[in-house]
């Protein structure tokens, strides 16, 4: 039995996402992934006695376009507050975020379930800096004897995205996260790398009764880095809560951690053992007033987004799927429209694109954002098959070939010799010779069976080396074996 | 002629004039240093070695006639709070009695770049939390004028070795009074900037929204030239102004003609020593005859800036002294696992003050006390401000004593943090309000100095040196020395 047959699932998000910004949020450092331990420190991000941090507004522009992108309205004056707490990874013993004025509230996302489109609500995102990492010589902090810390993250400039919780599904959990982490992706703030951590969930989760109007009690479980283990983590964590309740039991309030290898969620400290983190305002900062204008300019940067661009597909004529798929990356969607820019066919390029070059791209461990295919040259290589100069199969070859050459698909075609044969008089000498050699296909073909037309164009095709034009082949085989018939 | 006694603007005048050269001027204050320091203890590191070369230095750019400015080959103090790269900073505390910065603070990069020779570090109270330098981790300093008293604090070792002529000026740190206080108790001069005006980069941070660097020097014209070398923006700290630094040495003038100086009547009422009563009626006079408008105004939430500061500056504190914590730098004592080593390296890292307001800033903002205490200490806070921004409407500036009372004896409030508090009751609401204030020595009760303080407008520094100025022209209350060779 699932917990779906009594229960109902009421979930929101605290989604962690890093703004992609060159330096850190309070200091010049790089925000570069990897780098030697502790090289991308300073004085600020190692909190040091004396130094003091300076906000960089490129954060400050990116939490706007973030906020811009999920409709939520902008602060017109907002600051950031401490929230102090003690641990190691922690350089000043508290994280300098946002409390009670966060730069962005009030948003909103829509997301489409079993065809229907439901509005999740944001509540507010803030902007906040991300600790350094624990290395631990053994398992964890209370087993290890030693541990060391790297301070490279330090000072990473994070958005704190925080969602009403309006989700009641799984399903609408993940859908909420994809679309979040796409629109995010498009406006260009974030790199969204989820694997290497660019991008971390917290997930607050209880259930009520069928048609209860009141919240069950919640666990929070914390730090989850990809939608897979979102959902592992909930289909777990409902089960769990679902078997306390069907025992009478309740729930406890608590903040939880999931174990990915086991596939369970633990008891992390319940809401008497809760951190006081006495926010207090960062005299350190100045608070900051954003005026219109300085909204407006940012929203003049801000791209076509992934709903928008859903339904411009739609209306080329692609299919619901075909447009999901594509917009399912903004590396993958902005690759469709520069291909389209030289050749048009929306069916044709979605096509080859979502088949051929993908799985070229997947084979090879590769993104269409380092796409070794320019889209000019899948633009180039569409247009020869269109004028015929090769065909469909020879063109799989060509793709292959400007993947490892770089060369221009036109260059290619000539150098290897793949033009198509399209030349009457050398094809009906080939086929000639071809119906000469398998005289038993062309009685078999006579005689009703079907079948054997399509071996005989694939020796055709062979003696060409693919290099025949498909239709011209048809058309000649079918007069020649009508005239021998 | 004692070099040691001479202002900066004096000695900048005898360098200039190749009268003396700034290797004799250092080797004049290390030689009075060593007659001295083992009474007074103003200092917790001496850089003897380094003065002396930065001041060939300075000697030999002078020979080769490269303009200087009037600071040039000075001998200056920095408190042990403010960074100097290479040189240990401590804070008077434990917990960094071995700490080394990467990097100067921007005051001393200004006051070195200004080719100022730094001679030491001095004590406080460790980490700027006391009023008499007895809550250093290392040693009480000792009141020039009665070595028996204390010299004030935080910023204790500054004042007393400027007193005692062991640093031609000091740099030292105000958040609760702590330049002006002990600047009073040493009748030399100190000044707490606009909150902003000095930016607080490599100001180790007690309450980041109180603490202010300021000089305390021997005259009105040393502070002027102090005050243009180290005032000014600083992209490295957010809280720094960006307003225009004006030449206050050439803007001094001896004139407080039509000027109108308010008098607090909550800093008479407040128990003020009669002696020191005394001497505030003697400057009113003084000031009035010098055609100064002198008027009582009030500062009704006056009583309640004691109290609001205490919270917010150790709410502030708890939070900017987490960081000592054992990890990264500074003292750390091994201990089973982190959070015993977090543990045992603050309990041994700080002193009992330290402690208190630690402790006391942690449960003020907690969040079943927050309301009750934070909040309303903001609110006080905006109060009090409101308070100072009325006045501003009647009166230029305000004349009030420095300290209640002359210096306390050591020992006297050491055991008693209220009382030790309440000893900043004329400079906390000054701190509180983020505006500038100047105190000077005005003559002596019972041989110990008595200290004037006087309150401006945000950046108006001008109108304090212009007073003070007035009154260092017209009487000879304002210039003391101590006599350190009796005995
Ligand atoms: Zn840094």
């Amino acid at each position: 039995m699932s917990y779906q047959d009594k229960y109902e699932m009421v979930c929101g998000v605290e989604t962690h996402v890093e703004l992609a910004t060159k330096t850190k949020i309070f200091c010049a450092c790089t925000t570069e992934f990897g780098g030697e331990q502790n090289t991308h420190v300073c004085p600020v991000c190692l909190g040091l006695p004396g130094a003091l941090p300076v906000l960089n507004r490129e954060v400050v522009n990116l939490a706007i376009k973030a906020g811009l992108a999920l409709n939520c309205e902008i602060a017109e004056f907002t600051k950031f507050d401490r929230k102090n707490y003690f641990y190691p990874d922690l350089s000043k013993n508290y994280q300098t975020s946002q409390y009670d004025l966060p730069i962005c509230k009030n948003g909103r996302l829509e997301i489409e379930i079993n065809g229907e489109s439901k509005s999740i609500g944001i509540t507010r995102a803030h902007m906040e800096e991300d600790a350094g990492k624990l290395v631990h010589s053994g398992e964890s902090i209370t087993t290890s004897d030693s541990s060391y810390v790297d301070y490279n993250r330090a000072g990473v400039p994070l958005l704190e995205i925080v969602s009403e919780p309006d989700m009641r599904t799984v399903d609408e959990v993940i859908a909420y996260l994809q679309e979040l982490v796409q629109i995010l992706d498009y406006a260009g703030v974030s790199d969204c790398k989820m694997e290497q951590g660019s991008v971390r969930f917290d997930v607050n989760v209880s259930l009520r009764p069928l048609g209860s109007r009141e919240l069950g009690t919640r666990t929070e479980i914390k730090n989850l880095n990809s939608f897979a283990a979102v959902r592992r983590c909930l289909e777990y964590e409902t089960e769990r809560q679902a078997k306390v309740l069907n025992k009478g039991e309740k729930v406890i309030q608590e903040t939880r951690t999931w174990d990915d290898s086991q596939g369970v969620t633990l008891s992390l400290r319940t809401k008497e053992e809760a951190h006081d983190y006495r926010y207090f305002p960062e005299a350190d900062l100045v608070p900051l007033k954003i005026d219109p204008e300085w909204v407006e300019r940012i929203r003049a940067t801000l791209p076509e987004l992934p709903a928008a661009k859903r339904e411009r597909l739609k209306e080329l004529g692609l299919s619901g799927y075909e447009a999901g798929v594509l917009t399912s990356s903004k590396a993958m969607a902005d690759y469709f429209d520069r291909v389209m820019q030289n050749y048009a066919d929306a069916k044709v390029v979605a096509n080859w694109i979502m088949g051929d070059l993908s799985a070229l791209l997947k084979a090879n461990n590769r993104s269409f954002e380092d796409c070794p295919i320019k889209p000019y040259q899948l633009a180039d290589m569409l247009k020869l098959i269109k004028k015929g100069d090769i065909s469909g199969k020879i063109a799989k070859t060509v793709l292959e070939e400007i993947y490892t050459g770089g060369k221009d698909p036109a260059v290619i075609v000539k150098e290897k010799g793949l033009v198509q044969i399209r030349d009457q008089d050398a094809l009906e000498k080939i086929i000639a010779e071809v119906l000469a050699q398998n005289p038993k296909s062309v009685a078999d073909y006579q005689g009703g069976k079907e079948k054997a037309f399509g071996f005989l164009v694939g020796q055709v095709m062979k003696a060409t080396q693919g290099k025949a034009n498909p239709e011209l082949v048809n058309k000649i085989l079918k007069e020649k074996l009508q005239i021998a018939y | 002629m004692q070099l040691y006694t001479l202002t900066v603007h004096q000695l900048s005048e005898l360098m200039a004039q190749k009268k003396i050269s700034s290797v004799e001027l250092i080797n004049a204050y290390l030689e009075r240093s060593s007659k001295i320091e083992h009474k007074i203890q103003a200092f917790i590191t001496h850089t003897k070695e380094e003065a002396l070369a930065q001041a060939r230095i300075v000697d030999a750019k002078r020979m080769q006639g490269e303009e200087l400015s009037p600071l040039a080959g000075i001998p200056v103090a920095i408190n042990d709070n403010i960074c100097t790269a290479g040189l240990k900073t401590t804070c008077a505390s434990n917990i960094l009695n071995s700490y080394i910065p990467p990097a100067d603070a921007t005051v001393v990069t200004r006051l070195k770049n200004a080719g100022s020779i730094l001679i030491g570090k001095t004590n406080m109270d460790e980490f700027g939390m006391g009023s008499s330098t007895e809550y250093s981790a290392f040693t009480p300093t000792k009141n020039p004028y009665a070595l028996e008293a204390v010299p004030g604090g935080s910023s204790g070792g500054s004042a007393a070795a400027v007193a005692a002529g062991e640093a031609a000026f000091a740099l030292g740190s105000d958040t609760a009074g702590d330049i002006r206080q002990p600047a009073a108790f040493c009748g030399v001069l100190g000044l707490k900037p606009t909150y902003g005006y000095v930016p607080r980069t490599g100001l180790i941070s007690y309450a980041s929204s109180l603490d202010q660097i300021g000089p305390l020097a021997r005259d009105i014209t040393d502070l002027a030239l102090i005050l243009n070398a180290i005032l000014g923006h600083d992209p490295k700290d957010s809280t720094s102004a960006t307003v225009d630094v004006p030449d206050f040495k050439a803007g001094l003038v001896n004139d407080v003609k039509g000027l109108r100086i308010g008098l607090p009547k909550e800093y008479m009422e407040a128990g003020v020593e009669g002696k020191v009563a005394a001497k505030i009626q003697e400057a009113v006079k003084q000031l009035e005859d010098m055609g100064a408008i002198c008027v009582e105004v009030s500062l009704p939430h006056t009583e309640y800036a004691v109290a609001a500061h205490y919270i917010i500056s150790c709410a502030e504190a708890s939070s900017n002294l987490a960081r000592y914590d054992g990890v990264r730098y500074g003292l750390r004592v091994e201990a089973e696992d982190v959070l015993s080593m977090f543990m045992q390296t603050r309990s041994q890292g700080f002193g009992d003050e330290v402690k208190r307001r630690v402790l006391l800033g942690t449960h003020v903002l907690s969040s079943a006390s927050y309301d009750e205490y934070y909040t309303q200490a903001l609110k006080v806070r905006t109060l009090n401000k409101q308070d100072f921004d009325q006045v501003w409407t009647q009166v230029d500036c305000l004349l009030t004593p420095a300290s209640l009372t002359t210096a306390f004896k050591i020992g006297e409030k050491a055991q008693d943090a209220l009382a030790m508090y309440l000893s900043n009751f004329c400079t906390i609401p000054v701190n509180l309000a983020g505006l500038p204030a100047l105190t000077l020595p005005f003559g002596l009760a019972d041989g110990m100095p008595v200290g004037l303080q006087l309150i401006a407008r945000h950046f108006d520094e001008q109108t304090l040196l212009r007073v003070g100025y007035s009154l260092e022209q017209n009487t000879d209350q304002t210039s003391l020395k101590p006599d350190l060779d009796r005995e």
